[in-house]
């Protein structure tokens, strides 16, 4: 019963009346995730008859949205658009009628997404695909996407926990440095079993104890301007998370040359920065830090000190990044450096902007032959 | 009055604070403001009476470089950011 106790009474359709107004309204789709795998009407949004009194407001926050509501026969539907009215929905239609019906009447269908995702796969990732922005589609582009870590310590460890987790398909792993007693107070992809291990050893035993589909391909080496191309040529995203300046500047000049977006974390103490490089989008580390400080203002993380869980909520802002830039959906970072003030829990944010004068990505630019036109650089241009 | 954000890596040259206030009406009046209390920042950050290039100044969101460089205007309630790259990540 609704809050006043009248009787809800909720307007239905045939599948004849759902032909005609379906193009002009939102579909829910209320039946389980194992039906709708089997095939559903594209564009649909499911949400399961046991979720729609607590989900629906997330999925159509506007009360006002016109929405037809089906199931498989017309049973759930009817009960959905009940439970929706009581909440004050004010535009539902409840088909009733059976769904092979609708298809028979050349109603549109998507066919079971056999080919997307394995059994297993979906039962892994399923509570990834009930996302609306992911999906199967999405989780298909992320299992196929090959994402290189520059580094496997303090940022690398939570990138690679969490990537391998969500099913990126293939992770790269660059670093040429064994596991230390000092690394293991925030290097959490790294145990105290692995003492004197190497490190892309011992990434590559805790990324397969987390998802054996996970594929690793190991470098052991330390990036620099010799194997950077070759390093980061494969892959479609980029990771940051190396210890010094000169790195940093040669992955961001390889990474203009080769087009690959490259995703910026550092940390020092209780304080760590994140951003995203998109080349001849957005900005790049040099537009962003064109000088470099003298050491003193830039002490490692082994001089300086560094808070455990800092590059744990860097790191994993870092993946945030990595997520959207496969799926393309969201705002990434570029264009802007996002800081995080660990000891007052605070974010602050400030814009960054192509710098025409940029030696890497600016009008004089060495890698901007091969921009495709209308992607020249405009003076102060910024994406965001 | 300004806020001035100090980074992590300057923070013992203003006595450990994270934020200071400063008085001035440009980025420029601001910054001599706050050199003159804490000269040891001012022999940190400039060189030859310039601040140097590996400091980036932002007012509110906006980096100085793309305004009018330490010439901007600064209104009450502005907060100055100095920035100078952080490369830690391991």
């Amino acid at each position: 019963m609704n809050p006043t106790q009248q009787p809800v009474t909720v307007r239905e359709a045939t599948i004849d009346q759902a032909l005609e107004i379906a193009a002009n309204r939102e579909i829910l789709d209320v039946r389980e995730e194992s039906e709708w795998n089997d095939g559903h009407i594209p564009g649909a949004t499911l949400v399961p008859l046991g979720d729609v009194a607590t989900k629906i407001r997330d999925t159509f926050p506007d009360l006002a949205t016109p929405i037809l509501v089906h199931c498989a026969v017309g049973a759930r539907s009817g009960r959905a658009a009940r439970t929706m009215a009581a909440m004050g929905y004010t535009n539902v239609v409840s088909l009733r009628g059976a769904l092979p019906e609708w298809r028979a009447k050349g109603g549109a269908w998507q066919a079971p997404s056999a080919g997307l995702l394995t059994e297993a796969q979906m039962r892994r990732y399923a509570r990834q695909t009930l996302i609306p922005e992911i999906g199967q589609k999405g989780q298909r582009k992320l299992l196929d996407a090959k994402v290189l870590l520059i580094g496997t310590g303090a940022l690398g460890s939570p990138s690679a926990l969490y990537l391998a987790a969500s099913g990126v398909g293939t992770i790269g792993l660059v670093d040429d440095d064994v596991v230390e007693e000092s690394n293991l107070q925030r290097q959490v992809l790294h145990g105290a079993d692995r003492i004197g291990m190497r490190k892309v050893d011992s990434a590559e035993q805790t990324i397969a104890g987390l998802n054996p589909e996970t594929v690793v391909i190991k470098h052991a080496e330390r990036l620099n301007a010799e194997n950077v191309d070759r390093l980061i040529a494969g892959y479609d995203v980029i990771v940051d998370g190396t210890d010094n300046f000169d790195t940093r500047y040669v992955l961001n000049d390889a990474a203009i040359k080769l087009r690959k977006p490259v995703v910026h974390g550092s940390i020092y103490r209780w304080d760590g920065q994140i951003t995203t490089f998109i080349p001849f989008e957005g900005p790049c580390y040099r537009c962003m830090y064109p000088t470099q400080p003298p050491d003193e203002l830039a002490p490692a993380c082994s001089v300086a000190g560094v808070l455990g869980v800092l590059p744990g909520i860097v790191g994993l802002l870092q993946s945030n990044e990595v997520f959207k830039l496969i799926l393309g959906v969201g705002d990434t970072l570029a264009g802007r450096l996002l800081m995080f003030d660990a000891m007052g829990t605070h974010f602050d944010e400030v814009k960054v902007w192509r710098d025409p004068s940029c030696p890497a990505c600016g009008v004089e630019s060495p890698f901007a032959d091969a921009v495709p036109a209308g992607q020249a650089v405009a003076a102060g241009a910024s994406v965001s | 009055m300004s806020t001035v954000r100090i980074p992590p890596v300057l923070r013992d040259s203003v006595n450990g604070q994270r934020q200071v206030d400063a008085s001035g009406a440009t980025v420029s009046d601001a910054l001599d403001d706050l050199f003159d209390r804490f000269p040891d920042l001012r022999l940190r950050v400039t060189e030859d009476g310039e601040l140097s290039r590996f400091i980036n100044v932002y007012v509110n969101d906006r980096d100085v470089r793309y305004r009018d460089g330490l010439a901007t205007a600064l209104g009450a309630d502005d907060t100055i950011i100095l920035l100078p790259a952080m490369a830690g990540g391991a």
